[in-house]
């Protein structure tokens, strides 16, 4: 097989290959570095170590070579940068913890190379996965490859721009507010954000610590299925909060048809609630056309579209941007320039070490976000800000609760609109905070979550489906999505030149 | 509390009000959220694990252990377990502080109400427990050795610790510190804190106020850290006059927190920080609500040894003792159960509770050692004392005896006694043939007596004994030298 | 309610932050213009609603893990200060604590 084709195939594809010997896991390895340098203009990378991806790839192919096969092994990926890696700098997109080297690798990073996968290297991503463009990444922007103008999305913006360009087959990103989904819908590939506790949190660097949650990224439903089966599972001894919820085969889960499915409605039975909130003024036309066609195809696929309501979406944005600053300011207080990370090179008594080397090592974004957080929690604030944020945040959940009795899953845009232009709302906090809606609640509510490419919008780019399902759930969403992708070949589109 | 013990305990006519928060460190094999070690004395951050040090990407996970240790705790107090608590992060930026926030826990402690009772004199005292909370310690700033910086060493960071809340129901430093050792024995008894104060494993912090009596209390400086009973004493002392001192000349206390300098013997206001008000609690979201089952509380209360008040009263109860010896008996398990042993082996407990109050603990502080290492065992001292009381040994023959066993010379009481011929002489032939040697070799002596010179009877009782090698029964040598003299 | 000046300057000290004047400007105009947003969480009648601390809550009663009092991690002082600014005979140096 000739070695500029490997690009173009997804994991599994790819696995085959390397198990039967039609290409090795070296081979793909080497080539998919050398295409990250042909278009590191992206800026979708941030660091590389080939003697360790290379070393890592040849135990792979040692490891084919006894006769294992995992659906994994030897497959090439790469880690958003927040989650912590033994052999590259973690760095979270800041400067803050530039060079940093962990002295231990993340639950999920250790759970996928477990499963044999290669790491190509860390994808960029928004500071301490603070954004919604990617633009707030200490090292520069990462750029769409539908057009590289615009944002990939954010905040896993290198690990969807990668994807999409045909960097890598797959990689890891994480959602705490729609940072899975919302890159994956404007760079029109595949991601999941599973259920709150369904993925080790132990080396995520924490943002919002009752938000955050790992997913996949690729270019399929079943792709992100062989993924999430690797990564997910309880992490009993390091993560207090994952769930002790038996791991789930995700690739078998796809082969199953549902109860009363035919060849032509693959879906039948399937109920999709419609929640009227995400389908309004609110919503740009292009974006809405898309999903409106997208379901109508799941209706062709057999599922039935009922009208749900989820009364307190536009409440999500505050209660989020309450509670994510407010979780992130003490967590980003570790950051002080002591045990690691970077220390003001001038400074004078101890608080004013601190004050230098924070002010200097954090971006606008994340200062802005620490000061929020700070302030909601301080004295006298705590009950009007956080405390009520947490008291609408078990409505919102309840209101998914009440909608899960009308419907099997939530469907409805990822984003109300395609991606912006880079530096069109860096500016402007509240325009970012606003694109996020459709996200957030989900969020809230510790619900997994995916976006599926549902065809295009406005300048040709890319709208996804979101679709939400029940907790726990994320069989019956990822079998719902490839469905959808048997059927479509949205999925598949190729930004031009790559 | 009658109005004249009130007016007794007034200092200059105002009354001290005291409350207490004791740091005591839970005695777990690894910290709190962590599995690094807790062994004191490690080379700087060699127990500092990646979860210590906050490395970006770390959690933590609760020890069930430190859970275990706040339920004895709270059962030895007659405290409420709570069926559900919350541990929160108070966040402040500290060089010992890893993570910028401690864990702790704020709304809702695992141990709640409560109460310590102990003797002051012969006056019992009750103190009440507002609270015992989970939270975790922090590291050490060392300032020493480098100039113009400090080191930080997290060893500590970590580590379990148990606060432990009183109201403010003491009334004197005398009361103060009786409530300190009456808490410091309880945690050691039962298991949950090694108490030793001077590697910090129980350190007292003393809320201190005056007030006039009947007035609404005053402004309260907290001392912190007092790591000695000594220093307490001294420092409540030292703040209370300091206090009252500031009111006479007209200046209102200001609420501060102060440190004790053991050199001069005074307390001295620490560097407030100025935002210290502002710690942003809130439930860390990293940790879930504990949750304690009522079937394992009724485990550890399963568990639970008898408590040192309990045990004194039944003391005085089963062996008659007096009320002084089995409040000092019950110092520490080992001393009791050494008592209770001797006892019951040789029937005499009050004779083994003077023993063990005068020999063996004099012979444990002269040598700095605890009765777990005792070298006499309670077997031995109780075949020691039945031997006094069976007449076979005087009570000074018997002190050599145990000198003997101490030492390690011989581990059997009847052999020493025959080894070194301490054995009395109950034998009345023999006692007579050498009373008549005496006589016969002090006649004068025995003139004088008869004469009326009453004091020659003690010299020639001397004399008998010397002849005897201090073998003859005292008691015996008098009976029969006075029936001779006749 | 809006914030002022002061308000920023208090808050940057709390969360150890320097913000220069000009900074503290926009910041005050962002923290202001995002705090009008979020006032409309004030018109949403809470009473007797339990705060969400933990997402799943909501379907099953969530309750910490404990375990074992086991002390099982090795020294690993030289990997955990391989990013330390400073660090002398084992210990992360900082300027002068003063109690």
């Amino acid at each position: 097989m000739n070695a500029p084709e490997l690009h173009q195939m997804g994991v599994a594809e790819l696995a085959t290959a390397i198990a039967d010997k039609k290409t090795s896991a070296l081979e793909a390895a080497q080539h998919l570095l050398a295409r990250a340098q042909q278009h590191a203009s992206l800026g979708a990378y941030l660091a590389f170590n080939e003697a360790f991806t290379l070393s890592q790839a040849r135990a792979a192919d040692a490891r084919l070579a006894t006769g294992e096969r995992t659906p994994l092994l030897g497959v090439p990926l790469a880690h958003k940068d927040i989650f912590v890696t033994q052999g590259f700098p973690t760095t979270a997109g800041s400067k803050m913890l530039a060079g940093y080297q962990s002295p231990f690798d993340a639950t999920v990073v250790a759970n996928l190379a477990a499963a044999g996968a290669v790491t190509l290297g860390k994808l960029n991503c928004d500071e301490f996965a603070m954004g919604s463009g990617n633009d707030n990444s200490a090292f520069g922007p990462a750029h769409n490859p539908w057009d590289v103008s615009r944002v990939p999305g954010g905040s896993s913006g290198g690990s969807a721009a990668a994807v999409a360009a045909r960097l890598l087959p797959a990689a890891t990103g994480t959602d705490t507010g729609g940072s899975i989904r919302q890159p994956a819908a404007f760079c029109g590939i595949t991601g999941i954000k599973p259920t709150y506790g369904r993925c080790s949190r132990y080396g995520m660097v924490a943002f919002a610590s009752s938000l955050d949650q790992a997913g996949p990224m690729a270019r399929s439903a079943a792709d992100c299925a062989v993924l999430l089966t690797a990564m997910a599972g309880p992490d009993i001894d390091r993560d207090s909060t994952s769930l002790d919820h038996p791991a789930e085969d995700y690739t078998a889960v796809l082969a199953q048809p549902r109860e009363g499915a035919t060849a032509a409605q693959p879906l039948k039975g399937l109920r999709i609630g419609l929640p009227t909130e995400f389908f309004g003024a609110g919503c740009a036309p292009d974006v809405l056309a898309a999903v409106r066609g997208a379901l109508a195809e799941y209706e062709r696929l057999g599922a039935t579209l009922v009208d749900i309501s989820l009364p307190r979406t536009e409440l999500s944005i505050p209660v989020y941007y309450v509670i994510a600053p407010a979780e992130a300011s003490s967590n980003l207080s570790r950051f002080d320039g002591v045990k690691f990370g970077h220390r003001a090179a001038q400074h004078g008594d101890l608080i004013d070490m601190y004050k230098k080397s924070r002010s200097e090592g954090f971006g606008p974004e994340v200062q802005r976000r620490i000061m929020i957080g700070t302030y909601v929690l301080s004295h006298g604030y705590y009950d009007a800000y956080y405390l009520q944020a947490q008291k609408i945040r078990r409505l919102i959940a309840q209101d998914f609760q009440q909608a899960f009795t009308q419907c099997d899953l939530i469907a409805g845009p990822v984003a109300p609109t395609v991606a912006w232009k880079i530096g069109e709302k860096s500016e402007d906090p509240m325009a970012n905070y606003l694109a996020d809606i459709y996200t957030l609640s989900t969020s809230l509510a510790g619900l997994p979550g995916m976006s599926v490419p549902a065809g295009f919008g406005a300048a040709g780019m890319p709208v996804g489906l979101q679709l939400v399902g029940n907790y726990f759930k994320e069989g019956e969403l990822l079998h719902a999505a490839h469905a959808f992708q048997q059927a479509t070949d949205w999925h598949l589109k190729t930004p031009q030149g790559y | 509390m009658s109005d004249k013990k009130q007016a007794s305990l007034l200092v200059q006519g105002y009354e001290v009000v005291i409350g207490f928060e004791t740091h005591a460190q839970l005695s777990t094999q690894s910290k709190i959220f962590s599995r690094a070690p807790t062994a004191f004395g490690a080379e700087p951050n060699t127990q500092a694990c990646a979860v210590d040090l906050a490395l970006p990407g770390t959690l933590p996970v609760m020890n069930r252990g430190a859970v275990e240790k706040a339920i004895r705790l709270g059962l030895a107090l007659g405290s409420h377990i709570a069926e559900q608590s919350v541990f929160a992060r108070k966040n402040y930026f500290y060089p010992d502080l890893p993570k910028g926030y401690q864990i702790s826990q704020f709304e809702i402690p695992v141990v709640q109400g409560g109460e310590v009772s102990f003797f002051l004199g012969d006056e019992k005292k009750t103190v009440h427990l507002v609270r015992a909370h989970l939270e975790e310690d922090a590291g050490k700033s060392l300032h020493e050795d480098f100039i113009g910086q400090s080191g930080i060493d997290l060893n500590r960071a970590g580590t379990p610790l148990l606060e432990i809340v009183t109201e403010p129901d003491m009334r004197s430093s005398a009361e103060a510190v009786a409530y300190a050792k009456e808490l410091h024995k309880i945690v050691t008894w039962i298991g949950i804190c090694d108490g030793n104060m001077q590697e910090g494993s129980f350190r007292c912090d003393a809320n201190v106020s005056v007030r006039k009596p009947g007035a609404a209390l005053g402004t309260r400086r907290e001392i912190k850290n007092l790591n000695s009973f000594k220093f307490m004493q001294q420092a409540i002392d030292y703040e209370v006059r300091w206090q009252i001192e500031q009111i006479e000349d007209g200046h209102a206390i200001q609420q501060a927190t102060v440190l004790f300098d053991p050199d001069t013997g005074e307390t001295r206001a620490m560097r407030t920080k100025e935002d210290a008000a502002d710690y942003r609690y809130f439930p860390d979201p990293d940790l879930p609500p504990l949750v304690i089952g009522r079937d394992w509380v009724e485990r550890v209360k399963g568990e639970m040894p008898e408590l040192p008040r309990q045990m004194a009263e039944r003391l005085v109860q089963t062996y008659g003792l007096p009320e002084y010896d089995a409040t000092t008996l019950t110092q520490s398990p080992a001393m009791a159960a050494y008592f209770e042993t001797a006892a019951q082996a040789c029937g005499s407990p009050k004779l083994v509770s003077n023993w063990i109050m005068g020999e063996v603990s004099r012979r444990l502080n002269a040598e700095e050692r605890d009765m777990a290492s005792v070298p006499v065992s309670a077997a031995q001292l109780a075949a020691l004392i039945g031997r006094i009381a069976d007449g076979t040994v005087s009570n000074n023959a018997a002190k050599q005896v145990f000198e003997a066993l101490w030492n390690g010379e011989a581990s059997e009481v009847d052999a020493v006694i025959e080894a070194k011929g301490l054995k009395q002489m109950n034998d009345t032939g023999a006692l007579e043939k050498i009373i008549d040697e005496v006589m016969a070799a002090n006649a004068p002596m025995v003139e004088q007596f008869r004469a009326g010179k009453e004091k020659s009877f003690n010299a020639l009782v001397g004399l008998v004994m010397k002849a005897s090698k201090g073998k003859a029964n005292p008691q015996q040598v008098n009976d029969v030298l006075r029936q001779k003299l006749q | 309610m809006s914030l002022t000046l002061s308000d920023i300057g208090r808050i940057a000290n709390l969360a150890r932050l320097e913000l220069s004047a000009a900074q503290s400007e926009r910041m005050l105009t962002q923290l202001n213009g995002f705090f009008e947003t979020v006032e409309q969480m004030n018109a949403v009648d809470t009473t007797g609603v339990e705060p969400l601390a933990h997402p799943t809550a909501v379907i099953d009663h969530v309750s910490l893990r404990l375990r074992p009092d086991v002390a099982s991690e090795p020294n690993h002082r030289e990997a955990n200060q391989k990013s330390a600014p400073a660090v002398e005979r084992g210990l992360f140096l900082v300027p002068k604590v003063i109690e």
